[in-house]
């Protein structure tokens, strides 16, 4: 572990906007883009960012019980890993909390392909998908977005920025590529092609 | 038991099973709409309702006529099943049967295999769950975000100033001048006729006007016209435009008139 003192007040100026950073991030419940602390800092976003660096160095695993991260398009605070099991006798999670598997594939398609409607997750699915993407919308993983241009405009939906957060995804671009899952799709397609050269035979 | 007959109190539908099956195959009601399970719970409703009433409370048993029946609903509910999930799913069904064997292969891979990375998907979606199970964060209502500022489209600000200067300015008082129509009395002009002729016999109305205004003048004109017409003075134009020329009546006995002498 570091050693080193911290130096929470000095008369640096960059060290004053991290501690207005430091302040903003407290008061904050959901991530703070670059840009929103900037201007509720009213200053440079260069300097923002430089702030936060500073912020990031003394809020870190190992030197503080509370860790600045980089999540869902912004900046928030967390509890520092070690104290997890402390966190987790005062505290539920009701939004990871007992996430089954219908809810995981739901989520993962809305994450891939979103905005996406529920006909076309019940169509990859192969079940239907009401109850699961009502619980969803319930623990505020996925939100509406919008209408579906095609006939009948059924509800589009896409994950929320808590999805990123409790993810731990500073975005979607996070997400490992689609195409990296093929797993054994090809030696599903040879034996379904078998058969139907033994049906069409 | 006729299920025919079977009484249907569901959302988009309320009345007897047999009109419910002629609206559908008549397409006058959508399919999609109905809730095939509460059909069958109706049915199963019926069917225990009739055997507490027949065996008592605790007794549920069938007889051969309710055997029939269950065959019947069976029958009647498969077809409307197949009947909603074709309209359901007609399109694709459609595109399947048109499929070569080949084809519907590939078809059915290109789906298991979305399927399938979907799975594995949800799989990495669980794993990191399981590395992020010691993060804990604050949740709670969103934050309060700076006020979004709406610049308004760029415009000169002397022309906006000029603009507003225009809407500033309270506007000039409308005259309604000419619409403040003053006049005297009828009665008054009428009075002082009858004055002057209780002092002579006859006067011209030209001299009596004086510096009458245009609408003075009319109302004394209206007052002689009164008078006229009460027959206590006689008017006498010699010609078009001559002057008007007033006499009393001798013959005149009105009380307005004694009254008018006597004063």
């Amino acid at each position: 572990m570091d050693e080193r003192p911290l130096r929470l007040i000095t008369s640096s100026p960059l060290d004053a906007l991290a501690r207005t950073v430091e302040a903003l991030l407290v008061v904050a419940s959901a991530p703070l883009p670059l840009e929103d602390l900037a201007a509720a800092a009213d200053d440079d976003v260069e300097r923002v960012e430089a702030a936060l660096r500073l912020v990031g160095e003394r809020h870190s695993e190992g030197r503080s019980g509370i860790v600045l991260e980089h999540v869902a398009g912004g900046y928030a605070f967390r509890a520092s890993r070690e104290a997890a099991g402390a966190c987790s006798r005062l505290f539920e999670r009701p939004v990871q909390r007992s996430l089954s598997q219908a809810a995981l594939e739901t989520l993962a398609i809305v994450a891939y392909l979103g905005p996406c409607t529920r006909p076309e997750i019940t169509r990859i699915r192969g079940v239907a998908a009401e109850a699961t993407v009502a619980n969803l919308l319930e623990r505020g993983l996925i939100a509406e977005a919008g209408r579906d241009d095609a006939p009948g405009g059924a509800i589009r939906y896409r994950v929320t920025p808590l999805f990123e957060r409790v993810f731990g995804l500073a975005s979607l671009a996070e997400l490992p590529r689609l195409d990296d899952f093929e797993g054994d799709a090809e030696t599903i397609r040879e034996r379904l092609h078998v058969v139907a050269a033994q049906r069409g035979a | 038991m006729r299920v025919a007959e079977l009484e249907l109190d569901l959302e988009a539908f309320e009345g007897p099973l047999d009109l419910l099956l002629t609206l559908v195959l008549k397409e006058e009601i959508d399919l999609a709409e109905i809730d095939v399970a509460g059909i069958v719970l109706a049915f199963i409703e019926e069917l225990l309702g009739r055997d507490r009433s027949e065996n008592g409370a605790d007794e549920c048993e069938l007889g051969e006529s309710d055997l029939e029946a269950c065959g019947e609903f069976l029958v009647l509910v498969s077809a409307l099943l197949e009947l909603k999930a074709r309209l359901l799913f007609d399109d694709e069904a459609a595109e399947l049967a048109e499929l070569e064997p080949e084809e519907a292969a590939e078809e059915l891979a290109r789906r298991l295999a979305a399927y399938r990375r979907t799975k594995e998907a949800a799989a990495w979606l669980t794993s990191r769950l399981e590395q992020e199970q010691d993060r804990f964060f604050r949740l709670g209502p969103a934050p309060l975000r700076p006020p979004v500022s709406r610049p308004v489209a760029p415009h000169d600000p002397a022309a906006l100033a000029a603009a507003l200067r225009v809407l500033a300015t309270p506007p000039q008082a409308v005259s309604l001048a000419h619409m403040a129509l003053r006049y005297p009395p009828l009665e008054q002009f009428v009075q002082r006729f009858r004055s002057l002729l209780a002092g002579r016999s006859r006067f011209d109305f030209e001299n009596e006007l004086g510096e009458l205004s245009r609408v003075e003048q009319a109302v004394a004109f209206l007052a002689l016209l009164e008078l006229g017409r009460l027959d206590e003075v006689a008017i006498k134009q010699a010609a078009p435009f001559a002057p008007i020329r007033v006499e009393r009546r001798d013959t005149e006995r009105s009380s307005a008139w004694t009254s008018a002498r006597s004063a």
